[in-house]
Order: structure tokens, then sequence, then C-alpha cells
């Protein structure tokens, strides 16, 4: 079996939204290197349990990097050191014995901390629900494949919707942009023929709910691609600039 | 009491059609009068929420997670089934049928089968409409391929991520209808009873999660699409917060609970490695597809997997059931796999796994043709390991993954509660003693599009409703219930966490209620059970307070409700005098160790009645009768 770690940990605790939080010092001895990140947390937050401490407020959810639920700010990294990697995913194997790691919320103002490390991004669900979609109602559509779509332009439109929603663009960015969120989706339906008759509203009215929910704008810096961790690619804002400008002109 | 399963007579392929002929219906301007209130939305409830709302309904809809796209349907990654028969290898809405109420051993209401396959190409019609991006071949019409059970391929897969890429299709038409302010949403709410006034389902209260308060929400109807309840084994590949508190609480307040010892044992996933570990991770079913199973012949090989010869390996599926080979239901897989290591041919450091091996296919079709139709599950697994599947075969073990029991509901997903609904896999419905792959989402998503819009609206026509709000003595006395039962657990003080609760649940129902139980496992956890339970209501400590955003207090509530539903399981299971799917009793097996049923004796539905905690349940049956598909021992040779 793989050897014990010690580790010190600095974690942010911030009792509820207006609250003061500050980083508070935990060490922890016989960390696997086989652990999660999450499960080390665990095995924290039993240990201060235990003592009559509260437990570090953290999301997660399937553990599995798909739910978009887990966050974190680790070592200054949105989901941590790893490239294309959500922080459920991230191994205790990534870190050295002796390691201090600090681990925080997002930062964003409409990411508002909800408890230590949990922030509430409803935001998120606000913008999809202006225009995120495809106005189809259940039942009389037609045949699926009635509409053949070349595999290339399936496949594209398969990479923008592999977005989790998890928000570590936004953290990322110096101005709290969703633009690469927003635009995953966008790019998604404006490749699909299905998403074709919406589309210039689709941009116009997202793009207008982003504004209004307090995100900043893009200034190109690809900080979100580079911490997104399932790689969605920038060239979707691209696309997203120019539906919206199409939306505009048109 | 008498259950009524109110299946339609007739044919059954026109069992469904008559069905909603004589369904009432309500006229449209009507249906704004209407709130129906739908907790969870996965696959089911959104899916519900959505298709109700645009007929006009108002819809309340409640979920425990932060957002409607996080529920736990989106780490579904294999795909879902639908017989197409776009592949033109003889699939057709009848074998679909087959092959569900043969998968589910026969254990599985025809007519609700018959429907879901039905009612299943109408799924992927709407969701390629809503832009889901399913898999396509060059031509540019969908692909398919196969999955356990069948030996067609009518499978629709997204790569390795149809679950995400369905629900955020139903999230998307959920979140349209919340555009159009019919849907109200309530995210981080947690249901922790059901209110029923005069007999009829009126609401339920909840534990706002941010502020801890206790709120009400009222409606004509409630429908209940809160999931399944696999992590009462502590490990499963379900999200950690996948709980049974929803179903149990309505079942507290008279709902019966259908075949609660039916649980998937799922046979690829990746093996536990050591105590910390949190949750198990499945490899999805349609990795058989191409990889292959196997064990050295020999105990205790020391050699790498890779340097193991061909005549030295057991490819036992392929030798056991040469016509279906390593795509055999998940019932029989993952007894075999238990067996294997059983007999001591496991590999691994802990020798409780097998091997699925992809060589064979990298080298006939290349390392790209992996990649591109499985590439996000090679990386999970080396994001677990830290090993490279590419290069040396996957190590897995079967795992807790699904419960086919739930809420008994009759043919229109009504419960024994009058007004209340059960949809997705918190219902007991369609696939028996044992799910087929692909088809808890092809399930979910029938009943939220394709069923519930109908029969609620019988159910609504049918009734008259008194208005209540939230001050009704009902929801009082609810809120002042949860209140206490909340007070009370913050209360207890004591010295263990809620995990350590949790995790010696999970021991005892693995040991003895897991793949392999018998009369002696069984008794042994209905006595283990009430003890831990007794333990944690005396020594459990939750720390901070109940006014405020607390995770710990949230699985109190929880690991509380396990530890009754827990006990029930057993208690199904030891009655069961019979192996049948997953629910595989060591006294009951034929002479070749597959599962012996008793169609004499077990040919129904077990539905239990609540008696109070510490009391014996009561049992009710609702008989099966095979029409169609008669029923014989399940070959899969
Ligand atoms: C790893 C994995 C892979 C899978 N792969 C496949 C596959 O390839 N094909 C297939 O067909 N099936 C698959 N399944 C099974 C399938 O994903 C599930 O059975 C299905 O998605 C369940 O959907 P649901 O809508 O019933 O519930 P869920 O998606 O679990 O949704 C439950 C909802 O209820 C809410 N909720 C629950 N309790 C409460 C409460 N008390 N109060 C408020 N809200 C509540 C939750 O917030 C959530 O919104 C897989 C399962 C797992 C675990
Ligand atoms: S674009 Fe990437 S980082 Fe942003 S929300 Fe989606 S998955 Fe997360
Ligand atoms: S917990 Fe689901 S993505 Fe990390």
């Amino acid at each position: 079996m793989s050897s014990s770690m010690k580790i010190t940990l600095k974690v942010w605790r911030q009792a509820e939204k207006n609250a003061r939080g500050r980083l508070m010092t935990y060490s922890v001895p016989d960390v696997s290197p086989d652990m999660s990140f999450l499960e080390m947390l665990d095995m924290v937050n039993n240990t201060l349990v235990r003592k009559g401490e509260d437990a570090i407020a953290f999301d997660h959810d399937c553990r599995e990097g798909i739910c978009g639920t887990c966050s974190l700010y680790i070592n200054g990294r949105a989901h941590g050191p790893l490239k294309g990697v959500a922080t459920c995913q991230l191994h205790m194997r990534s870190f050295s014995d002796g390691d201090t790691i600090v681990v925080e919320p997002w930062r964003a103002s409409p990411f508002p901390v909800i408890k230590d490390l949990v922030v509430d991004r409803s935001s998120f669900d606000r913008i999809m629900q202006a225009g995120g979609y495809v106005s189809v109602r259940t039942g009389g559509v037609p045949d699926a494949n009635a509409i053949p779509i070349p595999k290339a332009v399936a496949d594209e439109a398969f990479d923008a919707a592999a977005c989790i929603g998890c928000g570590a663009c936004v953290a990322a960015c110096k101005n709290s942009s969703a633009m690469l969120f927003v635009s995953a989706k966008v790019s998604q339906l404006a490749l699909l023929p299905q998403g074709n008759a919406e589309r210039r509203q689709r941009a116009e009215r997202m793009v207008a709910q982003m504004d209004a929910e307090g995100f900043g704008s893009c200034s190109n810096t690809y900080a979100c691609e580079a911490e997104c961790p399932k790689e969605i690619s920038v060239s979707n804002i691209a696309r997203l600039n120019r539906e919206f400008i199409r939306a505009k002109v048109l | 009491m008498k259950l009524n399963s109110k299946i339609p007579g007739g044919p059954i392929e026109k069992k469904w059609d008559d069905h909603r002929f004589h369904l009432k219906l309500i006229n449209p301007a009507n249906k704004r009068k209407y709130t129906v209130v739908v907790v969870g939305t996965g696959l089911a409830g959104a899916s519900a929420a959505a298709s109700l709302a645009e007929l006009g309904y108002n819809v309340i809809t409640l979920c425990y997670h932060e957002s409607p796209r996080r529920a736990h349907s989106i780490a579904a990654q294999g795909g879902i089934n639908a017989p197409k028969n776009y592949t033109n290898d003889g699939d057709s809405v009848y074998r679909l049928f087959y092959d569900t109420v043969k998968g589910g051993d026969y254990r599985a209401r025809e007519a609700n089968v018959y429907r879901l396959a039905q009612v299943s190409g109408s799924i992927i019609d709407q969701c390629v409409a809503q832009g889901v991006p399913f898999a396509r071949e060059y031509g540019g019409l969908l692909d398919n391929r196969s999955f356990g059970g069948a030996q067609v391929s009518r499978t629709f897969y997204a790569r390795g991520q149809t679950g995400q890429q369905l629900l955020l299709g139903a999230y998307s038409a959920m979140v349209r209808q919340m555009d159009a302010g019919k849907v109200k949403l309530f995210a981080r709410r947690e249901m922790l009873d059901l209110v029923v006034v005069d007999g009829k389902a009126r609401g339920v209260v909840c534990r706002n999660l941010v502020n801890g308060s206790i709120e009400s929400y009222v409606g004509d109807a409630v429908i209940l699409a809160t999931g399944g309840y696999g992590n009462v084994f502590y490990l499963s590949t379900n999200a950690m917060m996948c709980n049974g508190s929803a179903t149990w609480r309505a079942h507290k307040k008279g709902a019966l609970f259908g075949n609660p010892c039916f649980t998937q044992i799922h046979p690829t996933c990746i093996p536990v490695s050591s105590g910390h570990q949190s949750k198990l991770t499945l490899m999805s079913e349609s990795l058989r597809n191409d990889g292959r199973i196997w064990v050295p012949k020999a105990k205790d090989d020391k050699r790498q997997a890779t340097d193991i010869p061909e005549s030295d390996r057991d490819y036992y599926l392929e030798r056991l059931y040469p016509s279906f080979g390593n795509l055999v239901p998940r019932d029989v897989a993952s007894r075999r796999a238990k067996e294997m290591c059983d007999k001591g041919l496991g590999v691994g450091p802990t020798k409780l796994a097998v091997y699925l091996d992809f060589a064979d296919t990298i080298k006939r079709n290349g390392k790209e043709y992996i990649e591109e139709k499985y590439g996000n599950l090679f990386d999970m697994y080396q994001q677990i390991t830290g090993e490279n599947a590419y290069v040396s075969p996957m190590r897995i073990y079967p795992a807790v993954h699904y419960t086919m029991g739930g809420l008994w509901v009759d043919y229109n997903l009504e419960s024994t509660i009058p007004g209340m609904f059960v949809l997705g896999e918190a219902n007991f419905s369609d696939h028996g003693a044992n799910r087929l792959g692909a088809s808890a989402l092809m399930q979910g998503l029938a009943d939220g599009y394709f069923i519930i819009p109908y029969t609620i609206g019988d159910y609504l026509a049918s009734n008259k409703f008194t208005p209540v709000d939230t001050s009704h003595a009902a929801f009082q006395d609810a809120e002042k219930g949860l209140s206490a039962m909340t007070k009370k657990l913050m209360g207890i003080n004591g010295k263990r966490t809620v995990d350590d609760f949790h995790k010696a649940l999970g021991k005892v129902m693995w040991d003895d209620v897991g793949m392999a139980r018998d009369a002696k496992s069984l008794k042994n956890a209905i006595k283990e059970i009430p003890r831990i339970r007794e333990e944690f209501w005396k020594d459990v400590r939750i720390p901070g307070s109940d006014g405020n955003f607390n995770q710990e207090l949230e699985k109190a509530h929880r690991v509380a409700d396990f530890l009754e539903l827990g006990e029930l399981m057993a208690r199904d299971a030891l009655h069961r005098k019979e192996s049948c799917g997953g629910h595989f009793r060591q006294e009951y097996q034929t002479a070749d160790g597959e599962a012996l049923r008793d169609d004499k004796k077990f040919s129904y539905v077990a539905a239990w009645e609540f008696k109070g905690v510490d009391k014996t349940p009561a049992l009710h049956k609702e008989p099966l009768k095979f029409e169609y598909v008669k029923p014989a021992q399940r070959s899969y040779k």
C-alpha cells in the first residue's frame, strides 16, 4: 500500500453570506495518495465533527466530474492543478508530502458565498432560462432520423454541449466573465439545425441576462479555457460574438 | 388493502391507446386552475414538469440540488434504448418488450413494460428535436450500440455522457417553462414530508437547505421523481446525495413500498481500494461491446495481465454463455465475477476484481476507435486508479448501482395515496427483478414526457379539491413534526459522525443483503440494523445549527431513513424464498448456479405497508400474470 502524507490545509471559512470569512489552518496527517481531494476533506470533516467543531461546507455530488457541483479554488487555480479535471476527480497523488494547500471558494460577485466554500450559482440557471433551449413541445416532433446532421457538425455541437455548468471559467477570469459558459450553449444550438430558428433571439437574450447578472466582459485572456474541466474551447466565444453581431445587424 | 393495478383489458398492443381514450381530459382553459408539485428534477421530474407546464398546469418544482441540471441522471453514461430498428437487425416494440420482461426475470408487469417499449421511440425523436447531440454515423444518421441482455443494437448514445445530454435536454424544456412563468423552481429544498388532506396528497414540507427554514408547498397533486436509494449501501455508483427520504417519508404516510429488496449490482465498476473511499465509479456497460472479461486460469498468478498468454486466461462469460458472451445481463455478469473471486481467481491487490480487456479491439480497430467511443471513461479510470487502460486491462468489480424496488404504483403511476404519483427510479414499476442496461433513462423519460401528462389529467378531472393553504392543520402538523425531528437530531450531541453510522449500515447491507444472501445473513441484518439505528439516535453528533446551511444535518435526515429502509429491504429479501434477477438467495439456485425462481409461490409484487418503526410491516401481494412472455428459466447460453 502507498505511503501516507502530511498536508497542511488553509481553508476559507465563512459562516454565511454576509459574514466575514478568513483562512483557517488545519494539519492533516495520514493522507493517502489514493484518496480523492474530496475524500481528504471528508476525513478532515469527520475529525472536526468528532472534536465538536463545525464541518467545512463544500459542494459536491457525483464525484465523477459530470454534475458540475464541485468547485474549489485550489492553490490559486479553479479545480486545482490538473488540466481538464474537476476537483472531485483530483487525487492526492497530485500533491506531495508536506505540501500546504490553500482552498478557497469561487470568487465572483455573481456567485455569492453561501457558506465556507459553497457559492450560489443560480445566475447560471437564469441565463439558461433566457433562451438556452429550443422551443419544442413534448410530442409532435419529426422522426429522429428525419434531419441528417453531418458527423463532424454533431461532434462539434457535442464538444460545446459537454459544459457541466461549474462556473470555473467565471472564477478563473479576472473580469468574472461568463462568456465561455454562455458561448458553449449558444454554439451547441447554433451548430445544429434544430437551434437555427431561434438563434438570433437566443444570442441576444442570453448575453443580456449575463450582463444583468453582473458578469464582466471578455477581454480575451483565455484563462477560462485553461481552467475549464471539460476543455470547452474559446472558439465558442468567437462564435457567440458572431451570433451576437448577426443578431444585431440582420 | 386490495391493490388495484388498473391494468386495462384488451390485447397488449392496444391497452395504452384504449386507456388513453378513456382517460378524462381537462379543457385547456381549466388546466391553469390546477397546480402540481413535482419533487425532483432528474430525467423523470424535469420531463414531467416541462410537459405538464406546456399543457397549461401550474408547476412547482423542488430539488435538493443547487440547480435542476445537477440531478443524478446527469451521470448516466452508456445510453438509452429504443426499438427504432434503424440498424435493420430485427428489432421491434415486441422484442424490446420481450427482452425487458425476460431480463427482469419475470417479475415485472407485462402491460407497463409493453407501454414503455411503445413510447420509447418518441423519446429519441423528442430529444433530437431539443438539440441533444446523439452520436451519428458519417451519413449523418443516428448511431446505435448494444447493451447487455439484447442481441440487437438499439442503444442511442452521446459518447459516454448520454445522461448528461438527455438531462440537459429535459432541463432546457423545463427552463423554457420557467421563462414562460409556468414552472416555479425551488432549489436547495429537501422534501421531508408528504401532506395528505382528506385522503389526498396535497403538498409537501421541505427544509430550505440554505437557511434551515421549514417550508410548505401546496398543490392539487404531488409527483415524486426523487431517484433511487442505492446509497443505503453507503458505497454505490450513485451520487453522494442520492437518498431515499422522499419515498420513505411518503411510505410512512401510507404509500406502499414495492419489492424493496430488488437491487441491481452492476458488474463493471472500479473496485474498492480502501476504507476512505466515498463512492464507487461505474465503467459503463457499453464497454462490454468492445472489452472482454477474463481471469487467470490459475490461482495467484503473479504475472502482469499483459504477460499472461491466451492459453492461461479464462474468458468465463464467453465460455459459459456462448451466445450472449460478454453481453449477458448485469445480474448474471456480477454474480459470475463474484464467483470467480470467491474461488480465489480475482486479480489486483485486493483480489476482488476481474479484468476487462480491450487489447483485441485495439489491435483490430486501433486506439482511436476506443478513444472516440469511450475516451471519457478511460480518462476517468486513469484519474481514479492512476493506470492506463489502453495499455493494460481495466480491473472491475460489481457495485451497487440501481434500485428496481420503489414506491408501488398502478398503471397510471399513482401510488396507494391518491394524488401522489411516482416516476422514474423512485417507483418500482417496469424492471422486475433486474433492469437491463440503457432502460432507466428510457423509463424516466417515458414516465415524464409521455405517461404522466395523460394520467394526472384523469385524476384531476375525476376529483374535487377543497381549497387548502399552508395554514391547514395537516400542513401545520407536518411542519411541526419535521421541526421536532430536526431538533431531536441536533440535540443528541453524541460522539460519532453521521458517516460512521452510514458506513456501519452499509457494511451490514453489503455483507448480508448484498449480491448473495441467505436466510441466515438476512436474519442477522434484521437484528443488526435496528441496533445501529438505536445507537444512531443516542450517539450521533451533528455540528452547527439547524438555522443555516448544514450538510451534516442533511446527511443525518437521510441516514435516519436509510436505517429504517435497510431493514425493510432485508425483510423483503428474507420473505422471498426464491432467486430472481438481482435477488440471489444462495439457497435457491440451479445446478449450474443460475437464479432459481419459484413462480408458483412468488410470481407477485411484494408491496409493504408501514406499521411503525420497530413494528413488523404488513405484506400485500399484487399477482403477476404473464399472457405473452411465458416465464421460463432465463437462458443466455
Ligand atoms: C453512474 C450511473 C450510470 C448510469 N448509466 C445509465 C445508462 O447509461 N442508461 C440508463 O438507462 N440508466 C443509467 N443509469 C440509471 C439512471 O441514470 C437513473 O436510474 C435515472 O437517471 C434516475 O432518474 P430519476 O429522474 O428517476 O432520478 P434522479 O436523476 O436521481 O433525480 C432525482 C431528483 O430528485 C431530487 N430529490 C430527491 N430527493 C429529494 C427530496 N427529498 N427533496 C427534494 N428533491 C429531491 C434530486 O434533487 C434530483 O433532482 C445510471 C446510473 C448511474 C448511477
Ligand atoms: S465552460 Fe467549462 S468552466 Fe465554464 S461552466 Fe462550462 S464546464 Fe465549467
Ligand atoms: S462532484 Fe460532480 S462534477 Fe465534481
